[in-house]
């Protein structure tokens, strides 16, 4: 028997609000599928089981609070010990956050068919809409399914209960709530690691020749932006600095399980998040152009992934499109470094004794220096440099 | 697809720009200025704005041409020319 538990979404997250399970009792999951939906200071994010096996109970009811490591659900695993998924959020939170233990029972009974009741898609818009807790409703529908008449009854007689702390909604972000959790982890980021910084400014002719030159043979839908070559370039140049690619935790550098590329967005409404998109390397450049638009285009809707909130093993930030020419970042904790891209600006530029003008573009690195020094970090460049100017070969 | 008039063709260009960013008041937007200057909004949304006129009139904007649509005028004027108009 298998526990699900709360993961840690963020060095930081101490809690998260279940909004809503997508399995039930009886039901059987594969490592990788979303079986939650949880509401943290980031936004409602889906969360992926990482084993396999079948659903015995759900331990935790939409709308309940609970702390990283507590057991949401139980998994039937035909005899193997649960799997637990090194996080390095979960490292550190973990240490400060006593999960209360809900233990599976020793005998335990047939699962029955559904402990959890069938709702309608509109009985549950209604939910949202006002704020009810759908499991305090009591069906009136078929099979004692709840209709959205059950909700709207609810509503009106509706008392909070004691153990629901937050409507099972997936209601907009609370952005005070968000930037709390960014100032407390550049808080951290600030008191804990020693940040050098590295800049170079690169030339970016051949990147933008070719880029223009292979779109103009795409279809719209097809479309490359020059991001997706400077997130390749730096995934690429990990592999010849790996030291900045990973995690430093109680002053030991973890490298990370994969290249997986935090990609730093401004959320609409304010705010910043850093989803992840997975093994960079290993992927082609129209693989990561598509990763890179479906997860800024569901950042900014609030669908992301628990992986892809928690796998980032790196971060790349591209402010260029705010008109900045030069970013030194603040490294996201536990990881040990942060790359940083400005605009492209026109510039004077010698080359092969020739003066003349170029696009280019300010690339900065900010690491950690109980990982790496300036010597690695100005190899680190010096490859992205490289690479951007063979983009056929990104 | 039917003959759009340059109102309707506004009209698309508008919810295109609302999709990609829903915050803004879309009648206080200055025809004749950048749009970039005027709405926050990066290359992604960008992109996202020439995938929505493509979904929509299936109209296939090359990068060369994107200087032709910064603005809201530019655009409308652009797509009156590429589609089938009234």
């Amino acid at each position: 028997m298998g526990e699900f538990r709360m993961p840690s979404l963020g060095a930081d997250m101490e809690s998260g609000v279940l909004v809503d399970w997508k399995v039930r009792p009886g039901d059987t999951v594969k490592r990788g599928d979303v079986v939650a939906l949880v509401e943290t200071e980031k936004g409602v994010i889906e969360v992926e089981i990482f084993e396999s096996g079948v659903v015995e109970s759900l331990v935790v009811q939409p709308g309940q609070k609970v702390p990283v490591g507590a057991a949401l659900a139980t998994i039937r695993t035909d005899g193997q010990p649960a799997e637990t998924r090194p996080s390095p959020g979960a490292a550190v939170t973990e240490q400060k956050t006593e999960a209360p233990l809900v233990s599976a029972p020793v005998t335990a009974p047939p699962p029955p068919k559904s402990l959890r009741p069938r709702v309608s898609p509109l009985a549950r818009k209604r939910a949202e809409e006002l704020g009810v807790d759908i499991t305090t409703v009591t069906g009136t529908g078929e099979d004692g399914s709840i209709t959205a008449l059950d909700i709207e009854r609810a509503a009106e007689q509706a008392k909070p209960s004691a153990t629901t702390v937050a409507p099972a909604t997936t209601k907009g972000l609370d952005l005070n709530a968000m930037r709390r959790v960014i100032a407390t982890a550049m808080a951290r980021s600030k008191r804990e690691i020693p940040h050098y910084y590295l800049s170079s400014t690169i030339d970016m002719r051949c990147a933008l020749d070719w880029l223009a030159a292979e779109n103009a043979k795409r279809p719209v839908t097809k479309r490359l932006l020059y991001s997706a070559l400077l997130i390749r370039a730096v995934a690429l140049a990990i592999r010849e600095v790996p030291e900045v690619n990973g995690f430093c935790i109680d002053g030991t550098f973890k490298p990370g399980d994969g290249i997986h590329v935090g990609v730093a967005i401004s959320l609409r409404q304010g705010g910043l998040i850093n989803p992840a998109i997975h093994d960079v390397d290993k992927k082609t450049l129209d693989e990561v152009m598509e990763n890179m638009l479906d997860l800024v285009n569901r950042a900014r809707a609030g669908h992301l992934r628990s992986s892809e909130i928690s796998d980032g093993t790196i971060t790349v930030t591209n402010l260029g499109d705010q008109g900045v020419e030069s970013v030194f970042g603040v490294i996201y904790p536990p990881q040990v470094a942060l790359v940083g891209f400005g605009k492209i600006v026109e510039r004077p530029w010698a080359a092969g004794g020739m003066l003349g003008v170029r696009p280019t573009i300010a690339a900065s690195l900010a690491a950690d220096h109980r990982v790496s020094d300036g010597h690695r970090g100005g190899r680190f460049l010096i490859a992205v440099n490289r690479l951007l100017q063979e983009p056929e070969k990104l | 697809m039917t003959a759009l008039n340059e109102s309707q063709i506004k009209e698309v260009v508008l919810r295109a720009l609302g999709n990609v960013a829903p915050e803004v008041d879309l009648e206080s937007i200055d025809p004749s200025k950048d749009l970039r200057d005027q709405i926050d909004i990066d290359s992604v949304d960008f992109l996202n704005f020439v995938l929505g006129l493509h979904k929509e009139l299936a109209v296939d904007i090359p990068d060369s041409d994107v200087a032709k649509i910064t603005t809201l005028n530019g655009c409308v004027g652009y797509l009156m020319a590429r589609v089938k108009c009234a």
